[in-house]
């Protein structure tokens, strides 16, 4: 059998609208693939000239049935698939679904696992920022500014690398701790990096911040008010960016958020400068964080002594029958997670990621959904698109920073 | 000074007589509620009590129980940092909730998703068209009956050549 004529392929998508409102208005097609947007998302336009009169934004070309998926797996075996949500900070995933699934198993964490779980969070939403400011740098132009937050991003997934063994989806939250503690030396990298940081950082401040191309094309573009913000779901970043000091770090603070010392960088109106700043911003202040962080740390367990979940040492497994037994529970039957729901949010990169957990007791998880920020923002995203010229599409839509993994899911 | 607690408390006395049933569940108050309920109360928790930010629809599959399907909504308050979470039973012969597109704009996509994920009807929600899947998708894969390896491709595969 051979593919049918193109002009037969049925269409994925039913647009909202196939007629323009104003006479001599034209219905463009952008997306899902287009080289001027990072995300595969497909935006239905109508323009009058050069402006946006409408959008219809489409989502799911990457869509690989997560929740699905998740419900035939173990409460373990399913960390992999978390990191493949937000894949720019797939850390972040693996530390919200873990304190899920140990809300519903009632484990406390060791200190040296909280403050490890906050370090490397705060240091991937860096990571997270590193891409989103970088890419939406670049498809303005500035191809300087992008390479060097790339090249500070590089440093820092291979020092992830280094701990995880993977550059970008590392797998390294467990129920109940962390895959392994920090190897020797990691601290000291880690030091040097937030120094070199520091350099690169302060340069593309100097390249582009008070640059006139790049404020003609960031202010007052894709404006979005605290209000319409909230009514529309919008949270992390893109909420602060209005001028709304609302993060969960400091309102809900959770893992070892309540004993730093930190700020919430807020915007002045909303628009794309502001949403570029207050990443910027956070940056700085996730380095502020980690400097802090690093001095709490004491030497201890990473993972809690709880047979339930975590398994026992390899060299007790081959020596003792108990410890065998435990590891092969572990392993074919899953941590055994008593019936009942749990949500829990952590302040994502982008907005509140939510892992919302049912379960009917044993090893699989009857229901595992993610709230992912992306997916509610793309649902609001043509606030900040209509009226404004075709051209700002570009730069508005990298200032939300889509991730085609957490919004598709 | 967060004064969430307070707020929950509030909440509980106020709303918990139009509820079934009440509770907490790590730190979020849960109430369950009959479906022609869901709006007036929504309005009310919007509107007096300040959970201004709906944050997720989802809805979870008993296949063995009457009604089948729990619709489950979890709301966000700005101001005293608590969560609500509201839960109501439908038929699976009339899934069939209120929409709250008129009270959140943000629910207008996450009603689609939950609408075609588990075919949950939102009354007079008017665009519940296929948001991750695709135009012409049969059946609601997230229901318990749905078979994961099923397929259905857009486009027919290709006959591998021996």
């Amino acid at each position: 059998m051979s593919l049918p004529p193109l002009t037969t392929l049925p269409n994925p998508i039913r647009p909202a609208f196939t007629k323009g409102l104003t006479p001599g208005s034209v219905i463009v097609n952008i997306g899902p693939s287009h080289p001027a947007t990072h995300g595969t998302i497909q935006i239905v336009a109508e323009i009058s000239g050069e402006r946006v009169v409408r959008t219809d934004v489409h989502c799911g070309y990457l869509h690989r049935g997560f929740e699905k998926e998740c419900e035939s797996h173990t409460w373990h075996t399913l960390i992999p698939y978390v990191d493949r949500l937000n894949y720019c900070s797939a850390l972040i995933n693996d530390f919200a679904y873990c304190e899920a699934v140990e809300k519903l198993m009632g484990i406390e964490l060791t200190p040296r696992c909280r403050h490890l779980r906050t370090l490397l969070a705060e240091y991937s939403r860096i990571a997270d920022h590193l891409t989103c400011v970088a890419a939406a740098l670049m498809e303005m132009g500035a191809m300087t500014a992008f390479l060097y937050l790339v090249t500070i991003r590089d440093y820092v997934y291979e020092h992830i690398a280094d701990l995880t063994g993977a550059r970008v989806t590392h797998s390294y939250g467990r129920i109940g701790g962390l895959a392994r503690d920090l190897p020797d030396g990691w601290l000291k990298r880690l030091e040097e990096i937030l120094d070199q940081m520091d350099t690169f950082v302060d340069r593309v401040h100097g390249l582009v911040d008070r640059n006139r191309i790049f404020i003609d094309r960031m202010r007052d573009v894709g404006v979005i008010a605290t209000a319409e913000a909230i009514n529309w779901g919008f949270t992390g970043p893109i909420l602060r960016s209005t001028g709304a000091p609302r993060d969960l770090r400091k309102d809900t603070p959770y893992l070892s958020y309540g004993e730093l010392e930190f700020e919430i960088p807020v915007g002045i109106k909303g628009d794309n400068y502001d949403r570029y700043y207050v990443r910027m911003r956070e940056i700085d202040e996730s380095k502020h964080m980690i400097r802090q962080l690093i001095d709490l740390l004491q030497p201890g367990p990473v993972s809690v002594d709880d047979r339930r979940c975590t398994l026992p040492d390899k060299e007790a497994v081959y020596t003792e029958i108990e410890a065998l037994i435990n590891h092969f529970k572990l392993i074919m039957d899953g941590p055994q997670v008593p019936a009942g729901e749990a949500y829990s949010a952590h302040e994502g990169a982008n907005g509140e990621l939510g892992f919302y957990l049912v379960s009917v007791g044993g090893g699989v998880p009857w229901k595992v959904h993610c709230r992912s920020p992306s997916f509610v923002h793309m649902g609001g995203v043509h606030k900040m698109l209509d009226g404004y010229q075709l051209a700002d599409l570009v730069p508005t839509f990298g200032s939300i920073n889509m991730i085609g993994g957490e919004c598709d899911r | 000074m967060n004064t969430g607690g307070n707020l929950l408390d509030r909440v509980q006395a106020s709303l918990g007589a139009q509820a079934l049933e009440t509770g907490m569940a790590h730190g979020i108050l849960v109430l369950q509620i009959a479906p022609e309920s869901l709006a007036p109360m929504v309005d009310r928790l919007k509107r007096e009590f300040g959970f201004d930010l709906f944050l997720d629809v989802t809805a979870t599959d008993w296949p063995q129980r009457r009604p089948r399907f729990d619709v489950v909504y979890h709301f966000y308050s700005t101001r005293d940092f608590v969560r609500v979470r509201l839960k109501t039973r439908v038929e699976e012969a009339d899934p069939t909730v209120d929409t709250l597109v008129p009270l959140y704009g943000s629910a207008r996509y996450m009603e689609r998703e939950c609408h075609e994920m588990y075919g949950i009807r939102f009354r007079d929600n008017d665009d519940l068209r296929p948001l991750l899947l695709y135009e012409g998708f049969v059946g609601h894969p997230l229901r318990k009956d749905y078979p994961k390896q099923k397929e259905q491709p857009l486009v027919p595969y290709r006959d591998v050549q021996p």
